[in-house]
C-alpha cells in the first residue's frame, strides 16, 4: 500500500462495516431459514404470496405516479427558478429547499394531520399528494442545476436559426435538460418503491406498499424472510438504475468548449 | 431615405444597461454584400450593436432597418439573419448534420432539399463526411467550420459573427480568416464581423467601423482606417504608432518634436494645435546630409521577425520608434527623414479640460459634483462660468487624502516625450492629464486641481 491509499483506510474500513457487511449479512439471512439451514422458499415467497407480489405491483405504480407528479410539477418550478429574467434572487430556490431540513415523518404527519382538519378521507390521493410534496425538491434541484448552469447560447442559436420560444424548449432546452430529468427520477422513483411510513400515516394503513410488507415481517420477527424481500428490492433496484442511459449526461457539460 | 445599395440602416440608436450607456446615438449603414467589422477594445458597444442587429436585445432609442423595413418589432427567429457565436453554441446533443439541418428542419423543407443543402454547404466548409460525427469529439478550427456552415445553410440575408476566430490558435486563425473572406466572395451576402483584433480587421473588411465606449470613433477602408486615422485613439488602436503633439504652421507644414516638417495637409488653419501620427515604418534612415530632417540616437533595437523594431531618442528630446529591415546598432547616431506624404495631421479634440462650473461663493466653484477653490473675481454667487485647466496643470496623486476627486485611468497614450491620459473620474467624466509619470490602466488615483491652475471664464453662448 503506498503512503497516499493509506489515507484511504478509515473510508474502507467504514464502507465494510456499513455497506458490505449488512450487504453480505441481508444475503445470507435471506438463503436460509430460521435455524440457519440454506433454503430458498424466503425468496420464493416473493413469486407465490399473492399478498406481496400485489403489494410490490402496487408500490411500483404509486413510484411510478409520483415520478410523473414530481416532474410535471417540478420541472416547470425549475425552468422558472433558472430564468434569470423570472426569478432575480438565489433565496427561492432555497426556499423550495428549505422543507427537506424538516425531518420528512414530522412533515408527513402534519400534513395527514392537515388532511384530517380539512375532513379529506385518507387514501391514494392523500398519499400521492404527501409523497409529491417529499420528494419534489429530489426533483426541483437536479433540473435546476442543469437549466441554471446551461450555456444560454444554445437557446439564442436556436432562435437563430428560427425556432420560435416553443420550439427553442422542446428541441433544444428540453433535450440539453434531459440528464437533470434522469437524476431527478432516480432520487425520486428509487426511494418511493420503498417508502413505509408515510403510506402508513397518509393512507390510514389501507394502502400497503412494498415497503411496509417488509417492515411487517421484522416486527414479526420474521428477520429471514423480511431478508428475502429486500434482497430481492435490491435486486431490482438495482438493474433499474442501470436503465436511465448515461449516454446523455456528459453533453451538457461537455458543450462546445476547445 | 434607405437607398437601394443599403441593406441594413442603423438610424440613432442608443442602448443602456442599467446607469451604463453601452452604445451612444450610433448612425450607420450597411451596403449590400459588403464585409464590414466593428472593431473596437472590450467593452466598446461592438458585441452589443451586433445583439441588436440579430434581435437579441432591443434599442433604447432608435431605429434598425433591413431593407428598408423597421426589424425592432420582429423577434429573433423571425429574421433573415443568422450568427456564428463566439464559443460557437453548437448543439451537443446533434450530430454534426442534424446541428446544420436544424435551421431548415424548422422551415420544414422535404427531406432531400435538406440533404442537399446540408451536404452543399459541408463542402463550402471542407467537411464532408463529418455528418454522422458528434460536434464534441471536433477540434475547435472544425467546430468553427460547423457553425459557419450551420448559419449560410438558412442563406440569410446577412451573416453576424461574432469573434468568431477568438477561441483558435495563431495559425488556424490565420488559415481561417483566407478562408472566411474566400466564403464571403463566394456566398456573396453581406458579413457583419465584430473583432477587437485590429489585425483580423484590416485583413478582412471591405469598411471597418472603429468603436470605442459606445460612440462610432471612424468609419473607413482599411487603408483609410490606417493611413488616415482621425484621432489619437484610433491611430493608437490601430497598428503601431507614433502620436505627437503638432503645430500646424500654415497649410503644407507642421511643426513637432521641436522640427518642421512638410506635410499634405490642408485647411487647418495658421498655427492651429495639432496631433500627429507617423507610423514606425514610415521614418526613414539616410546617410545622406541633405535628406536628414532631424537626428537621433538609438536606443534599443529589437527583431521582431519580419523587420526590426528601434526606439531612438531625438536630438530634441522625444522618443519614436521605427521599424526598418536592416538593424542600427544601440548608441548610434543616426539621421532621419519622414515623407510628407507619410505625416497624418489630426485636429485635436480638445486643447485643455473644459466643465461647466457655478460659482458657489467667495473664490470658490463647482463642477465634476466637487468644489474648488480658485479666482473668482469678476464672478458672483451663483453664476455659471466654464472652468478650464491645462492637461499639463491636473496634478495626479496615488493617495486620496490630499486630492480632490478621484479616478480611474481609463487610457494611455505616449505622446513622444510625455504621456497623455484619459481619467475617469467617480461622477463619470472624463480628465485629461499630460504627466511624465508611469501609471498604468485601471490605476485607482486621486486627482488634485491647484488653485491658481484653474481659470474660470463667461459661458459663451
Amino acid at each position: 500500500m503506498g503512503k497516499r491509499s493509506a489515507w484511504a483506510l478509515p473510508y474502507f474500513i467504514f464502507l465494510v462495516l456499513f455497506v458490505v457487511l449488512p450487504l453480505v449479512l441481508i444475503g445470507v439471512y435471506a438463503l436460509t431459514d430460521a435455524d440457519g439451514r440454506f433454503t430458498l422458499a424466503n425468496m420464493g415467497a416473493f413469486f407465490t404470496d399473492p399478498k406481496i407480489i400485489n403489494s410490490f405491483l402496487v408500490s411500483l405504480e404509486v413510484a411510478l405516479e409520483n415520478t410523473v407528479i414530481c416532474i410535471l410539477v417540478g420541472y416547470p418550478v425549475a425552468y422558472i427558478l433558472a430564468d434569470k429574467s423570472l426569478n432575480r434572487s438565489a433565496v427561492t430556490a432555497v426556499l423550495f429547499i428549505l422543507p427537506m431540513w424538516i425531518n420528512a415523518l414530522m412533515r408527513t404527519m402534519a400534513t395527514a394531520e392537515i388532511f384530517n382538519v380539512l375532513g379529506i378521507g385518507l387514501g391514494k390521493g392523500t398519499l400521492l399528494f404527501g409523497m409529491a410534496y417529499d420528494y419534489l425538491p429530489f426533483m426541483i434541484y437536479p433540473i435546476y442545476n442543469i437549466l441554471d448552469k446551461m450555456d444560454k447560447s444554445y437557446a439564442e442559436a436556436a432562435q437563430d436559426l428560427g425556432a420560435s420560444p416553443v420550439k427553442v424548449f422542446l428541441k433544444v432546452t428540453l433535450p440539453l435538460s434531459l440528464p437533470g430529468v434522469a437524476s431527478g427520477v432516480m432520487m425520486v422513483f428509487m426511494p418511493t418503491v420503498s417508502t413505509f411510513a408515510v403510506s402508513e400515516i397518509l393512507t390510514n394503513n389501507t394502502i400497503m406498499l412494498f415497503g411496509s410488507v417488509i417492515q411487517e415481517q421484522f416486527n414479526n420477527l420474521m428477520w429471514n424472510q423480511g431478508a428475502a424481500l429486500s434482497f430481492i428490492m435490491l435486486i431490482i433496484i438495482g438493474v433499474t438504475t442501470l436503465i436511465p442511459g448515461n449516454k446523455n449526461s456528459e453533453t451538457v457539460e461537455g458543450g462546445a468548449t476547445v | 431615405m434607405a437607398k437601394e445599395t443599403h441593406i441594413i440602416n442603423i438610424d440613432h440608436v442608443s442602448k443602456s444597461f442599467g446607469d451604463k450607456k453601452v452604445l451612444d446615438d450610433i448612425s450607420l449603414y450597411i451596403n449590400k454584400g459588403e464585409f464590414i467589422t466593428f472593431l473596437g477594445p472590450s467593452g466598446c458597444g461592438k458585441t452589443t450593436l451586433l445583439r441588436l442587429i440579430a434581435g437579441f436585445l432591443s434599442p433604447d432609442e432608435g431605429v434598425i432597418t433591413l431593407e428598408g423595413k423597421d426589424i425592432s418589432p420582429l423577434p429573433p427567429h423571425k429574421r433573415p439573419l443568422n450568427t456564428v457565436f463566439q464559443r460557437y453554441a453548437l448543439f451537443p446533443h446533434l450530430d454534426v448534420y442534424d446541428n446544420i439541418a436544424f435551421g431548415l428542419k424548422l422551415q420544414k423543407l422535404p427531406t432531400e432539399d435538406i440533404n442537399k443543402r446540408v451536404k452543399k454547404v459541408l463542402k463550402l466548409v471542407s467537411m464532408s463526411d463529418y455528418e454522422d460525427r458528434d460536434v464534441n469529439s471536433l477540434s475547435g478550427g472544425q467546430q468553427q467550420r460547423i457553425a459557419i456552415a450551420r448559419a449560410i445553410v438558412n442563406q440569410p440575408k446577412v451573416l453576424l459573427l461574432d469573434e468568431p476566430l477568438s477561441a483558435l490558435d495563431l495559425k488556424m486563425r490565420k488559415d481561417m480568416q483566407i478562408e472566411l473572406k474566400e466564403m464571403h466572395r463566394k456566398l456573396g451576402i453581406t458579413f457583419i464581423y465584430v473583432t477587437h483584433d485590429q489585425e483580423e480587421a484590416l485583413t478582412l473588411s471591405d469598411t471597418i467601423v472603429v468603436m470605442n465606449e459606445g460612440k462610432i470613433q471612424q468609419i473607413g477602408t482599411p487603408v483609410d482606417i490606417y493611413n488616415e486615422p482621425v484621432n489619437c485613439f484610433v491611430a493608437d488602436f490601430i497598428g503601431e504608432s507614433n502620436i505627437l503633439k503638432g503645430r500646424m504652421m500654415r497649410d503644407r507644414r507642421v511643426a513637432f518634436i521641436k522640427h518642421e516638417f512638410d506635410c499634405v495637409d490642408e485647411g487647418f488653419g495658421e498655427d492651429v494645435p495639432v496631433d500627429v501620427v507617423v507610423r514606425p515604418e514610415d521614418i526613414y534612415f539616410t546617410t545622406d546630409p541633405a535628406k536628414c530632417q532631424f537626428t537621433a540616437k538609438v536606443n534599443s533595437c529589437i527583431f521582431k521577425g519580419v523587420h526590426y523594431e528601434m526606439w531612438v531618442d531625438t536630438d530634441t528630446g522625444y522618443e519614436l520608434m521605427i521599424q526598418d529591415y536592416d538593424p542600427y546598432e544601440v548608441g548610434s547616431e543616426v539621421m532621419l527623414y519622414i515623407d510628407p506624404d507619410d505625416i497624418q495631421v489630426m485636429k485635436k479634440e480638445r486643447t485643455a479640460n473644459t466643465y461647466a462650473a457655478k460659482v458657489i461663493g467667495e473664490g470658490k466653484v463647482e463642477f465634476l459634483d466637487t468644489e474648488f477653490e480658485c479666482d473668482t473675481a469678476g464672478f458672483a454667487e451663483g453664476d455659471e462660468a466654464v472652468a478650464t485647466i491645462r492637461f499639463e496643470k491636473v496634478e495626479l496623486l496615488d493617495y486620496e487624502e490630499e486630492a480632490d476627486l478621484t479616478g480611474n485611468v481609463v487610457f494611455i497614450l505616449y505622446m513622444g516625450n510625455h504621456y497623455h491620459l484619459t481619467v475617469k473620474t467617480e461622477c463619470g467624466e472624463n480628465i485629461w492629464v499630460d504627466t511624465n509619470d508611469i501609471w498604468d490602466k485601471g490605476d485607482f488615483v486621486g486627482i488634485k486641481i491647484h488653485p491658481q491652475s484653474l481659470q474660470l471664464s463667461k459661458p459663451t453662448e
